[in-house]
């Protein structure tokens, strides 16, 4: 261990973090900008600013990448550096599924506590009667309270289409995971690819059901609280499964050009981690979402 | 290859980088933690001149020198930036410099991700404050964004305040996933986890925290926005939503935010109790145990900050209960410091001070939890002067004095030179005497029925908040000679030996001081 110690890189000065800085400042200035004059339906410099901060952020994940990629290449890296990666890395998915436990956690309240209270439930009924008292609580939410009405998206069709083609793509990542610890760069090529393809396909349905929703529900953002989680959680999901695709094409790109082998690839391992856990946040989702 | 590896690990850790690009570009964790302290300084005189607007207003009944919107800005922004500017970076900051130097490590694990985590803090907080001079003003609604203040009846700029709260969020993720990691991966041979010190061990549980619930925050803060600027209703009975369900999520994060703020501070009593009185720390695998069990019961007590607002029965005895146990495992602690200090070799340098103060102060604090947390008597205090007596004791007399408590102890380590002792008595004395006399009555303000967040008041509570304002405002005073004496020490105190203190432990005295810009890059050997 102590020779392993003994040779954890520790990385000399780099300009990227405080460039990635500065995108990140930019980009969250820019999108409050953006939102402000959206929603007041005004000019403003609020776009322009969150789309330089895009391509700061974008310039500064080339780069550092390049180096690190390039640090790895050039063998700097020990086990344990690896470890610290891979650690790392898990500690991220967690704080990740802690978020969209958040929203899962709204739902779950909207659901099982205010829309029944609303109508009536526990020792609500003045609530109820003072408030609504036409309301109807059930679930999903079709007729808020305050009189907005949608229709309940169901699970059959295309949700369990993308579910069957989300859970395929998780063994299909898998089964390139293998063909690398293998090294049989074929297998690898081929199951990453169609991993590609599986999330690709994903996305343009999940836009389908999102067109669906909008025109034929009348199921919207707005409404109420049922849309609301809805889309959010579905919305948050289709990010993630964007963000993981982008990732695994990269993962492709470096591949073709040779990069990994049975023994070093955290980059690889890191995306497939990651990949997994959007597949298995879309399982509850659908279960949760959909189905109950 | 291999010896080009080596060149370059030659290279670059015998030269100390200069002028600016050594703060912009470091991927040392002495100078990154440096870079916290001295931001979270800052920040601390930004939120503190805040409370100086507040303590002025509230000198007399009746408005005299700012508008109530103003004054709710001032509340908001001082409490925003004192938990996340403040209080929050400080302990980053302390970790950074002391866990790889605690645990023999060459550094933090992931050292540019380190840099990163530190530089966009300052961007995040000038987005919070830049909100101030917008149209409408900047957040108002109370440092805890309830809906529907923050929603409906909040100013324009809230959306700057909720991507501000994002990059602090991503700022704390990231700052713990390092810390987190560095004490999984980086301990020396022989550091087993039992061996750690509790400094290291508080922050590892803290670390947990951070990432389990900076999330739930960011998730807050969505839906707030989301709510106000795309039509959805959360927090709106019309749409089927619920503004108590607001409070709900904020307080999952929220309570154990505040023992994110507390834990650190554990570790760091824990340090300078035993060194100051020669003695071993009484009862460090129970200290260890306890402050799992805070972090455990932390997830389980969110809704004692909303016993008023109508949860059934059943939620509130629960709550309830369950917050009254946190007491257990936080008596554990004080108990161990007081069965610390008995028949021990006792001195009070500066630290020793501090971490006295603390032990009797923060009890305090404790103790007035206590009160909060039974039920019915909270319906009497909610939302009064008592509340805010009850978490400044905590805050100030427990995190920021274990924070000062902290820098006296380790300034000689960090700086190489000793701070001037009887100035650093004085900043301890007017502190400990100034912040009683602005605490202290805000508890009788509070039991009497003062509101707090309200910038005007009925005249039988002047006479306290005269005497509050004065503490208050020597208060503030008094930190501006900690800066002073910070100051004093780095350029032109006495050189410091390696350990300056008898009776302190632990691997970073084993170190030349000032610590050499790289420390332990051949990991120490540890019985």
């Amino acid at each position: 261990m102590a020779e392993k110690h003994a040779s954890y890189y520790v990385p000399a000065q780099s300009p990227w973090p405080i460039v990635g800085a500065i995108g990140l400042g930019l980009i969250a200035f820019g999108a409050g900008h953006t939102v402000l004059d959206v929603s007041k339906q005004q000019e403003g410099y609020g776009s322009t600013v969150l789309s330089a901060g895009l391509v700061v952020i974008a310039v500064m994940l080339f780069g550092w990448f390049r180096d690190q990629i390039n640090e790895s290449m050039r063998g700097l890296y020990s086990d344990q550096l690896g470890n610290s990666y891979r650690q790392g890395m898990a500690w991220f998915i967690f704080s990740e599924v802690m978020f969209f436990a958040a929203f899962f956690g709204a739902l779950f309240y909207a659901r099982m506590v205010a829309v029944p209270w609303l109508g009536g439930a526990s020792n609500n009924a003045m609530t109820n009667e003072v408030l609504w008292p036409t309301f109807d609580a059930i679930w999903p939410l079709v007729k808020t309270p305050g009189g907005t009405e949608t229709q309940a998206m169901g699970w059959y069709g295309l949700p369990l289409i993308n579910t069957a083609i989300l859970v395929t793509s998780s063994f299909t990542c898998h089964f390139a995971h293998m063909g690398l610890e293998k090294g049989k760069r074929g297998q690898l090529k081929l199951f990453l690819g169609l991993t590609i393809i599986l999330g690709a396909i994903f996305l343009y349905l999940q836009g389908a059901e999102y067109v669906h929703a909008y025109h034929e529900l009348g199921l919207t953002l707005q409404s109420g609280v049922y849309g609301n989680t809805f889309y959010l959680l579905t919305g948050f999901h289709g990010m993630h499964v964007t963000l993981g695709t982008l990732m695994l094409i990269i993962m492709f790109l470096r591949i073709l050009k040779g990069h990994f082998s049975a023994d070093n690839h955290f980059a690889f391992q890191a995306t497939s981690w990651y990949w997994h856990f959007v597949d298995a946040v879309w399982i509850a989702l659908f279960v949760i979402v959909y189905v109950l | 290859m291999s010896t080009a590896v080596g060149d370059i690990h030659h290279d670059h850790h015998h030269h100390k980088p200069s002028g600016i690009t050594r703060w912009l570009f470091t991927t040392n964790h002495k100078d990154i933690g440096s870079l916290y302290l001295w931001f979270s300084f800052l920040m601390f005189l930004t939120g503190g001149a805040m409370a100086m607007v507040i303590r002025a207003e509230l000198f007399q009944p009746g408005l005299q020198l700012v508008e109530p919107h103003f004054f709710n800005q001032m509340t908001t922004v001082h409490g925003l930036i004192m938990v996340f500017g403040a209080v929050m970076p400080a302990f980053t900051g302390l970790a950074n410099w002391m866990i790889p130097m605690m645990i023999g490590a060459p550094d933090m694990a992931l050292p540019r991700m380190n840099n990163w985590s530190f530089w966009i803090l300052p961007f995040a907080f000038a987005i919070l404050l830049s909100s101030l001079f917008m149209p409408g003003g900047g957040p108002a609604f109370g440092w805890t964004f309830y809906a529907p203040l923050s929603t409906t009846y909040s100013p324009d700029s809230t959306a700057l305040f909720v991507f501000s709260i994002h990059i602090m969020g991503i700022s704390s993720i990231m700052g713990a996933i390092n810390v987190i990691v560095t004490i999984m991966n980086m301990r020396a041979p022989g550091m087993n986890y039992m061996k750690m010190p509790l400094f290291v061990w508080t922050w590892f549980i803290t670390a947990f925290l951070l990432i389990a619930v900076m999330p739930v925050l960011a998730g807050a803060v969505t839906m707030v926005l989301t709510d106000k600027y795309f039509g959805t209703s959360f927090f709106d009975a019309a749409g089927g939503g619920d503004p108590v369900m607001f409070q709900h999520i904020f307080w999952f994060f929220g309570h154990p935010e505040v023992y994110i703020m507390i834990l650190p501070s554990f570790g760091i009593i824990s340090a300078i109790i035993p060194a100051f009185t020669r003695k071993r720390l009484f009862g460090y695998s129970s200290m260890v145990y306890a402050t799992a069990s805070i972090a455990v019961l932390s997830f389980l007590v969110w809704a004692h900050h909303m016993f008023t607002t109508g949860m059934p029965v059943f939620a509130e005895l629960f709550f309830m209960y369950c917050t009254m146990l946190i007491a257990v495992p936080t008596g554990v602690k004080v108990f161990n410091w007081v069965a610390t200090m008995w028949r021990g070799a006792m001195t009070f340098e500066t630290p020793m001070l501090f971490a006295l103060a603390f032990v009797i102060l923060f009890t305090i604090g404790g103790f007035s939890g206590l009160m909060l947390a039974i039920t019915p008597v909270d319906f009497q205090y909610h939302d009064t002067y008592f509340v805010v007596a009850h978490f400044h004791y905590v805050l100030v007399t427990g995190a920021i004095f274990s924070i000062m408590a902290a820098c006296y102890y380790w300034l000689p380590k960090w700086s190489g030179h000793m701070y001037d002792e009887v100035l650093a008595r004085w900043h301890f004395w007017l502190s400990v005497i100034s912040v009683n006399v602005l605490f202290f009555p805000m508890h009788f303000a509070g039991l009497a029925g003062m509101p707090r967040r309200i910038p005007d008041y009925s005249v039988q509570f002047a006479d306290i908040n005269q005497i509050v304002s004065i503490g208050g405002f020597a208060f503030g005073l008094t930190q501006l000679l900690f800066l002073y004496i910070v100051v004093k020490c780095v350029r032109k105190g006495k050189p410091a030996p390696a350990k300056p203190w008898e009776g302190a432990e632990g691997l970073e005295w084993t170190v030349p001081s000032p610590a050499p810009y790289h420390t332990f890059e051949t990991p120490p050997k540890i019985d």
